[in-house]
């Protein structure tokens, strides 16, 4: 009799346990999906609104009527002006440091003080970036709102991203493929020329890629550093204000009164095309890089 | 092919000595930033006595600079955020880690990716012309510009950082414990809470606070939903109610003022607050981070 009960005690546990785990599992499942699910929504909707709007003129004029006609160029043309000029300071340094982290760095306090500084420049607010832009580049050095300016404060805060995802990139290089060069009679910096770097490249490449998407994206630190209003020509030299999509969305969707709805979206799928395709080359430049390593 | 031996000595030493200024640069950084910050801030502290910088009245054209309500809005609305983010961003990490089917995975990592890459300016524009009427409708206030449709947004944008850190710490737990806890009887779900959640504990403390560094720090979002009225929160339904963060304020404000005013000063001070919170924020999270690794070296020695 004891057994009997002894068994049928253990039995409603397993229930209760498996009948637990059914539970939690189809909440966490349903909280992944909701946590999902907007995501699809935000980048289909902004698809199926923008669409409409866009046409060679849209993509290719300069803004009229006070933006409220015409098409969105200078703003392309900023961004991308922003994005390469962010790349050409951001990518060299970046890369630089990483390699000095990976390659020479020992593990002593300045090596570790170099690795804080890293995370707290990753975790510093985007508007803090844009006043110090203001403060150094603006205002110190006389730069004035420029697109040297606005470069300069994105590839600092571009830098954390592309030094960590570039040092991990590096990490990964097996230690017998720098072993091998050495014992060829290679010299350090020829090891990590010739060796090091292109093994790491497409991870260096990824690293590079979604750094810059950010900075594509990014509003406030432009603000007070490169953003104009309205410019309808595009930037003359590095020392010009210049038109950006981001600033340019906010812009037109609250500083503009009787703005069509349909150049608003139009601005935004724009802004979205440019910066997810940076996220698409990204993904697959790892994926084919992981598919074809060689140790 | 081979080159003499001295002739690649020179041009070495000095690509190096590049390297390593490169390397000392993020220092520098941090150095300019808050200098440059202190430069700009520090003459608001004798320009407005302190007392009042602590006052409740955010009020400029009066030269009323109380901090109080920004402080108070930024942290309403990132509070908002964490209470949404959390649980959602914990559960889709233990999801993707532990108990998604692998083409699953394949698709929410990406996905996951993708919010993280959103620009917050698109997704303040959709704040304010899809969520916005939403929340107005749902919680019948007189607008849906309010911090919780800040906080909602906000949860999404600090989702990225949460779940990819969250996730890793779970990976990084060996899988000799999952597979002790599943042989003792444990049930899958009994095994991720009682041992592998906690053996990540500190990975996963990390990730909440990167998250939340992240929400306190984000602007364009916030000032496109939050509608903006500095008044100090008192009580939880100011959540629903119109704030104005620290860093709206300073996005919102400094195109308006003169250098070298008052308010331009007060607007770089708020910057330093910010800067101290960031910072204060990833050095604790860089501390577990370091501290775990360090347990982890003595566990193995």
């Amino acid at each position: 009799m004891a057994t009997v009960y002894c068994s049928l005690a253990t039995v409603h546990f397993e229930m209760s346990r498996q009948l637990t785990q059914r539970l939690v599992f189809t909440l966490i499942t349903l909280a992944a999906i909701a946590t999902v699910t907007p995501i699809v929504f935000v980048v289909g909707y902004i698809a199926y609104l923008g669409w409409p709007a866009i046409s060679w003129s849209f993509l290719g004029e300069m803004p009229r009527d006070g933006m409220r006609a015409g098409g969105i160029w200078p703003a392309i043309v900023g961004t991308l002006y922003l994005t390469l000029g962010t790349g050409l300071i951001a990518v060299p340094l970046g890369v630089a440091a990483a390699i000095y982290l990976s390659e020479y760095a020992k593990d002593n306090r300045l090596t570790r003080s170099i690795r804080i500084a890293i995370i707290n420049l990753a975790g510093i607010p985007s508007v803090v970036y844009g006043l110090f832009g203001l403060g150094l580049f603006v205002l110190f050095l006389k730069f004035g709102t420029s697109l040297v300016a606005g470069c300069l404060t994105l590839s600092i805060m571009t830098l954390p991203v592309i030094i960590s995802t570039a040092e991990e990139a590096l990490r990964a290089v097996p230690q017998s493929f720098r072993v091998v060069s050495r014992s060829l009679g290679g010299t350090k910096w020829q090891t990590i020329w010739r060796v090091v770097l292109p093994q790491a490249l497409p991870g260096i490449l990824t690293g590079v890629i979604l750094g810059l998407e950010r900075a594509a994206g990014e509003t406030a630190p432009i603000l007070f550093t490169a953003a104009a209003f309205f410019l309808p020509r595009l930037p003359g030299s590095i020392f010009d204000a210049t038109m950006a999509l981001p600033y340019h969305l906010f812009v037109i969707s609250t500083q503009v009164p009787g703005m069509p709805i349909q150049i608003q979206y139009g601005t935004a799928l724009v802004l979205l095309v440019f910066v997810l395709s940076m996220n698409v080359v990204a993904t697959i430049i790892r994926s084919r890089a992981r598919a074809r390593r060689q140790w | 092919m081979q080159q003499p031996a001295p002739a690649r000595k020179l041009p070495e030493l000095l690509i190096e000595s590049l390297i390593r200024a490169a390397g000392y640069s993020a220092i520098l950084f941090v150095a300019l930033i808050l200098f440059f910050l202190l430069r700009e801030g520090a003459p608001a502290f004798a320009e407005v006595q302190l007392s009042q910088l602590f006052s409740i009245r955010w009020y400029p054209i009066e030269s009323l600079f109380g901090l109080l309500p920004l402080i108070g809005g930024s942290l309403i609305v990132t509070l908002g955020a964490t209470l949404i983010a959390v649980p959602f961003g914990l559960a889709t990490a233990i999801f993707i880690a532990e108990i998604a089917p692998r083409w699953a995975r394949e698709i929410l990592k990406p996905l996951v990716e993708v919010l993280g890459g959103l620009p917050s300016v698109v997704l303040g524009f959709l704040g304010m012309l899809v969520l916005a009427p939403i929340v107005r409708v749902t919680l019948n206030t007189p607008t849906g510009l309010t911090a919780f449709t800040g906080s909602l947004l906000l949860a999404g944008m600090a989702l990225p950082t949460l779940v990819s850190v969250a996730e890793d710490a779970l990976d990084a737990v060996p899988k000799s414990y999952r597979d002790a806890a599943l042989a003792l009887g444990a049930t899958k779900w009994q095994t991720i809470w009682r041992v592998t959640v906690p053996a990540a504990r500190s990975g996963v403390l990390t990730a909440i606070m990167l998250g939340v560094g992240r929400a306190i720090g984000e602007t364009m979002t916030v000032m496109m939903v939050t509608g903006n009225a500095a008044r100090l929160p008192t009580a939880l339904n100011s959540l629903f109610l119109p704030v104005r963060t620290m860093t709206a304020t300073i996005a919102a404000e400094m195109g308006e003022v003169a250098n070298g005013s008052v308010h331009y000063h007060v607007l770089f001070t708020i910057g330093i607050v910010l800067f101290l919170i960031s910072f204060a924020v990833n050095l604790t999270a860089s501390a577990v981070v370091f501290r775990q690794r360090k347990r982890a070296e003595r566990l193995l020695s």
